[in-house]
């Protein structure tokens, strides 16, 4: 039950905010600290959730195979690998590296 | 910023674009990211839900960094609340590429709400690229339909593969989240503001993380992205006081500053994509 509130909760909420912004005036939010606001706080939440999804065991930082597939998937985009690729690539060297006993 | 002045300058150059490109353009961005539903579908179903409710995520959230945070804190064991409310912070950056996409498609009223669900990084991308407001609707379109419709196909296969696989975990595809994550984060590290941001937010959600509820450390991350528009702030004001200059030089220096956090704010982060 509680996941389907969550997902309800998200369904609407983001769902909301592309709407609101094929239809709200430009001005209310072109706001220069608005703007700067929105751009960062994907920045400040995608890093804190990479860095979690690599590290955390419940509510311990362990150090486990997914850092190496992460370290590649970095690698591989920093040569602008494609998307699909990046992700391939984290997947398989963290695979690898558990499969060897990390 | 500048880009799209290029781009709208550009426009009469352009206006020959042929439609076969513009398709082109956006059947290889949509293909190519809309194949990746399968690991969202994968993810969500080692993260303990089901069917329907991965595939009712894909279906209507369609946004994924929002749809690998929630599953991730789910599995996590974060509450309704504090798992929505990371997904919804991540998809709060939409709002701001459909104001941008509601003056280039210029699309009626009547559109709107069903548009709406297709705004989203990539359609964000190929319509920016985009020389003429045909090229833009054409290139919105394609990306979104394609997109769309692989999304939550790749997503069902993705829980049925899950299924039959067994142990995602044997198979590595526990990295497939945070490397989502790490490739939509990657592109907009441009500026020191943003580097400062995701260290701070870094620092964080992983110090936070031993002791605070889960999900909860990701969110009091995101304040790492007002703390360091504050500091930057104060930082900017202080400048010109500082110095003793003629009015024109001061001018100058203002217009700089205004350049300088123009740089470091890209309204669509990702258009370079």
């Amino acid at each position: 039950m509680n996941t389907w509130i969550a997902i309800g909760l998200t369904v609407v909420g983001c769902y909301a905010v592309k709407l609101a912004g094929l239809l709200v005036p430009a001005a209310a939010l072109e706001r220069p600290f608005v703007r700067r606001l929105a751009a960062l706080l994907p920045v400040a939440l995608l890093a804190a959730l990479t860095a979690q999804q690599t590290f955390a065991d419940g509510h311990a930082l362990v150090l486990d195979a997914r850092v190496a597939g992460l370290g590649a998937a970095a690698v591989a985009l920093v040569l602008r690998a494609p998307f699909l690729l990046v992700v391939a690539v984290a997947v398989a060297v963290t695979a690898g590296v558990r499969a060897v006993g990390g | 910023m500048a880009q799209q002045t290029v781009l709208t300058d550009r426009t009469a150059d352009d206006a020959d674009k042929p439609d076969r490109a513009v398709v082109r353009d956006a059947l290889g961005v949509g293909i190519a990211v809309g194949l990746s539903g399968f690991a969202f579908g994968v993810t969500s179903a080692g993260s303990g839900l089901g069917l329907l409710q991965t595939c009712a995520l894909s279906l209507l959230v369609f946004t994924g960094a929002s749809q690998f945070a929630l599953v991730g804190a789910l599995a996590a064991g974060g509450g309704p609340f504090t798992a929505a409310a990371g997904a919804f912070i991540l998809g709060v950056r939409n709002a701001f590429y459909g104001l941008r996409l509601s003056q280039l498609l210029a699309l009626p009223r009547a559109v709107r709400p069903f548009a709406a669900q297709w705004v989203i990084d990539e359609t964000t991308a190929v319509t920016l690229a985009q020389p003429t407001r045909r090229a833009r609707r054409i290139g919105f379109t394609v990306t979104g339909l394609t997109l769309y419709v692989l999304w939550n196909l790749t997503t069902l296969l993705g829980v049925l593969g899950a299924k039959a696989i067994g142990d995602t975990r044997a198979w590595g595809l526990d990295a497939a989240g945070p490397a989502v994550f790490l490739a939509l984060l990657m592109p907009m590290l441009k500026s020191a503001a943003e580097r400062a941001a995701a260290g701070l937010a870094v620092l964080l959600g992983l110090g936070l993380l031993p002791v605070l509820p889960a999900g909860v450390p990701v969110l009091v991350a995101a304040l790492a992205a007002p703390a360091v528009l504050v500091a930057q702030g104060r930082h900017s004001r202080a400048e010109p006081r500082r110095r003793d200059t003629p009015a024109a030089e001061r001018r100058g220096a203002a217009r700089e500053s205004r350049a300088a956090d123009g740089s470091t704010t890209p309204q669509t982060p990702e258009e370079e994509r």
